[in-house]
């Protein structure tokens, strides 16, 4: 087995309370200082389904859940069939034997069954309780640390009514500690380094916080609805307004206002919220009001696969409502990037004046990522709000000035004697209206070069991709989003391998920097990899820059891609 | 009665209506109304959506956002709990708030934002050439029911009052006056405030003219209506056809507004303070994730 890393897999139903062990095992890795990351693969059901979690922890900062497990801790009998096969060999299955009947036993596989009954003091009998005792028995196999875990469950209880619960899981803890006998050394240890464990959805939070974001309204919607969940705990101690809607038109619409209004705004949902959202969208380009729009994307079309992931919504973004107007697409690749470009995209809306979309996806908005403390840091988040005038002379205020950059100087209102209308039909630099009765071709022309102008300069700032790797590669990976982590693994795999292999991952979606096809065009044999049917960014690229990327690697199951799985099918292009 | 002047409310820019079309009286008695309470025009955000009537915000000083079909209710909200120092005032049609708005209406009054809302209410879809709206009596005539009106009419007074508002009024275009009395309680009450004005429609809706609702007409304040009692309100609100009741049906002035209740709206919102956070806050941020 791999040494110096572990992957643990706990299958179970919704109800068994799968997350909270994954829960307890990340911050426990973490506060060891070791790298984790931590997938949850779950039904839209609240009981029952099939969920599984699958978490890896290692010495060293990890990108992916990776693939079959070291340890399988089934939490019922279906999930032990379900899932049994897929340990390593030399594994471990760890399991509760009053819920588990194990039969017939694979040979190269350890088992490890420990009676919840047996083993529970009186006062901790309830069958939830089996996560504790299992967890304590992981802990003893791999050689983590006993009393930081005690420290972990105590802190999570903690309060004084939670003083008692944090001992009965204590008590549980250790009967599963001592009554396991067998231990392996996977070869992790204890590290001096510093970890937050944070998913996407959070990093975007804290860091439009840190950004200065001050009102955030959403719908709940998976995989976005966490993003609501923090805003709303954090309200009012960093002085937001955060609110829940009646619904997804509501929510961009309220948002569109307090832009307006002047405060940073952002709100978030998923594909099918953000295709109620489109109209407003292309308001806010035609307004020139800043708004940053989070689509975390999940399986479509329709209400498609809820809790499950794809890359399937760029061209929604870029088609989101109709007519011509600036805007930008962005997609964090990690959760370091989620954090700084959250609060880059509403510094793009403010700057300016146009609508900003975060693509990211339901593995990287609800994948749990360690994350060296270091790497998040707010002192390098800037806050850039573009002109913002209080008072005008000469010949009045006129709000869509026809500039250089397309970018006119914005007041807020309240400001005294600057009145104008923001109006979503089209409008002179004034702000009156041309549309129906007026209907002026010139002012009209005028309007729509002044707005779509913006683009030249957004993306004449846009960083180009970094390529990482080899320079002169046998294959050239090309991936955004999410899949950043699996390219970035499965090339270390390819380069034991032997084989030269770098990787381009875009992030700045759109509008599309033309330099990026003379960078890939450098290569020879470059492949795609997106998490969709139809190649959605090689579309785009072609589209924008005529450069045609004719190999991919597409996955459109609703399950992310894993090292092993994207190494055999990177093979086929070698 | 002191004169009060509204050319402080008003704006070089000529309305696009018809002659006679009852949005000039209303946008004349919201004018007024402002001027009455002497509010200074830089305070005032005027919001509407998408219609003839929703063409306002143009017509009358102050600021304005004109959004889309539907949308002025949340986007007026998202204004006034990201500023509420600003006199925020919603105005549409009743295709526009009580058609493909209506949600949002429901929502607005459960809600309770400090918000007038005044809606051009002409039974018609003016913008679009005259179809049926909500509001369309049973049996009527338009483009889009040529044969009468299969459906019945939505009331939005009752509507508003289920829903919670606490300030439901009707007005009439034809009733200058008194509607800009009213109008200036609605803005002077906190929370969220429905002034419903039937405004005739002279192109397209041949049945609701001004003439039938003269002969139908009459004020609450004439009957003795208490508007705090809201039984009465629903009843006089069932009122149609024969005797049109204008004026305040509900006002609940004990129920708080939501910019009272929500604690960062309440200390004064968010526009007018330092967006950056402490250097102690930033650091705390992350703790959590530890
Ligand atoms: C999403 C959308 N659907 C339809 C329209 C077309 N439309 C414009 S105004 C209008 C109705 C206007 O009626 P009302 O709100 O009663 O206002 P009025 O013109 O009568 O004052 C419609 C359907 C639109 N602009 N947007
Ligand atoms: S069509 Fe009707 S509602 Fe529109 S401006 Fe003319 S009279 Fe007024």
């Amino acid at each position: 087995m791999e040494q110096g890393e572990v992957i643990i897999r706990v299958a179970g139903s919704a109800g068994d309370g799968v997350a909270s062990v994954g829960d307890t095992l990340s911050k426990l890795a973490s506060r060891s200082g070791l790298g984790v990351c931590a997938y949850n693969s779950y039904q839209s059901v609240i009981r029952g389904g099939f969920v599984w979690l699958q978490i890896r922890i290692s010495n060293e900062k990890v990108y992916t859940h990776g693939d079959n497990p070291h340890i399988l801790i089934p939490l019922n009998q279906a999930e032990y069939e379900r899932h049994k096969d897929s340990v390593l060999p030399g594994g471990f299955i760890v399991y509760n034997e009053d819920k588990v009947k194990v039969t017939e036993k694979r040979s190269d596989v350890n088992y490890v069954g420990l009676s919840l009954r047996q083993l529970a003091p009186e006062q901790a009998k309830q069958p939830i309780m089996q996560n504790t005792l299992l967890v304590g028995s992981v802990v003893k196999i791999t050689g983590l640390d006993r009393d930081l875990l005690e420290d972990v469950v105590r802190k999570s209880f903690g309060g004084k009514k939670g003083e008692e619960v944090a001992k009965a899981n204590i008590d549980v803890i250790n009967a599963g500690y001592n009554n396991t006998n067998i231990t392996y050394d996977f070869g992790i240890r204890k590290q001096n380094k510093q970890y937050y464990v944070i998913t996407g959805n959070y990093a975007i939070a804290t860091g439009a916080v840190i950004g200065g974001c001050k009102f955030y309204s959403a719908y709940p919607m998976t995989p976005a609805t966490s993003i609501l969940h923090w805003f709303s705990a954090n309200a009012k101690k960093y002085g937001i307004v955060v609110k829940q809607l009646e619904d997804e038109i509501a929510v961009i619409n309220a948002a569109i206002g307090a832009g307006f209004a002047g405060a940073r705004a952002m709100c978030a949902t998923s594909g099918g919220g953000f295709s109620l959202m489109t109209e407003a969208i292309g308001s806010a380009g035609m307004t020139e009001t800043p708004i940053v729009v989070v689509n975390s994307m999940r399986g479509g079309p329709s209400t498609g696969l809820p809790t499950k992931t794809e890359q399937g919504d760029l061209f929604q973004a870029l088609g989101a409502s109709q007519g011509e107007y600036p805007k930008a697409i962005i997609a964090p690749k990690d959760v370091v990037s989620c954090f700084y470009l959250a609060p880059e995209a509403l510094n793009l809306a403010e700057r300016y004046q146009m609508p900003v979309i975060l693509l990211i996806d339901f593995l990287l908005s609800n994948g749990y990522y360690g994350v060296y403390t270091s790497e998040l840091d707010p002192s390098k988040i800037k806050i850039e709000r573009g002109e913002i005038i209080t008072s005008v002379n000469g010949d009045g205020y006129h709000r869509y000035k026809d500039t250089p950059t397309g970018v006119s100087p914005r007041v807020l209102p309240g400001t005294p004697e600057t009145y104008y209308v923001a109006a979503t039909d089209e409008h002179d630099e004034k702000g009156i209206l041309i549309s129906d009765i007026f209907t002026d071709e010139v002012k009209r022309k005028k309007m729509m070069e002044k707005r779509m102008r913006k683009m030249e300069h957004v993306v004449k700032e846009f960083p180009l991709p970094t390529v990482e790797g080899d320079e002169k590669p046998d294959i050239t990976l090309v991936g955004w989003g999410s899949t950043y982590g699996v390219i970035k693994e499965t090339a270390q795999l390819l380069r034991k391998e032997k084989v030269k292999v770098n990787h381009i991952h875009v992030e700045y979606l759109y509008p599309v920097k033309k330099e990026i096809s003379d960078i890939l065009s450098k290569y020879k044999n470059v492949v795609i990899v997106e998490n969709n049917y139809s190649s959605q960014y090689a579309k785009l690229l072609r589209m924008e820059t005529g450069y045609h990327i004719d190999k991919s690697i597409l996955k459109y199951d609703g399950e992310p891609f894993t090292p092993l799985y994207l190494l055999n099918e990177v093979k086929r292009y070698l | 009665m002191p004169v009060v002047d509204i050319k402080k409310y008003q704006v070089e820019l000529n309305p696009t209506w018809c002659p006679g079309c009852g949005d000039y009286g209303l946008l004349r008695g919201l004018q007024t109304a402002l001027a009455k309470l002497d509010i200074d025009p830089s305070r005032v955000v005027i919001v509407s959506g998408i219609g003839c009537s929703s063409n306002l915000p143009h017509f009358i000083k102050g600021y304005g956002y004109h959004s889309l079909h539907g949308r002025s209710l949340p986007t007026a909200q998202g204004i006034k709990m990201a500023n509420p120092d600003l006199l925020v005032i919603a105005a549409g049609g009743d295709g526009d708030g009580y058609g493909i708005g209506v949600g949002h209406f429901v929502h607005a009054c459960r809600r309770n934002l400090d918000i007038t809302y005044v809606v051009m209410n002409n039974q018609i879809y003016g913008l679009t050439t005259g179809q049926t709206s909500p509001t369309s009596d049973f049996g009527s005539k338009t483009k889009s029911s040529p044969d009468g009106n299969y459906e019945f009419g939505l009331n939005p007074i009752l509507v508003a009052i289920a829903s919670g508002a606490t300030f439901v009024a009707r007005t009439f275009s034809g009733e200058p006056e008194h509607m800009s009395e009213i109008i200036a309680k609605a803005i002077q009450h906190r929370g969220f405030a429905l002034v419903d004005d039937i405004s005739p429609c002279v192109t397209y809706n041949k049945k609701n003219t001004y003439q039938w609702f003269k002969e139908r007409i009459y004020k609450l304040e004439d009957v003795g209506h208490n508007p705090y009692d809201i039984s009465q309100a629903m009843q006089r609100a069932s009122e149609w056809e024969d005797k049109i009741p204008i004026g305040i049906f509900y006002i609940n002035p004990d129920k708080p507004s939501h910019d009272q209740i929500d604690p960062v709206i309440r200390d004064g919102g968010v526009v007018n303070k330092p967006i950056e956070l402490t250097e102690e806050q930033k650091k705390e941020i992350l703790q959590a994730f530890l």
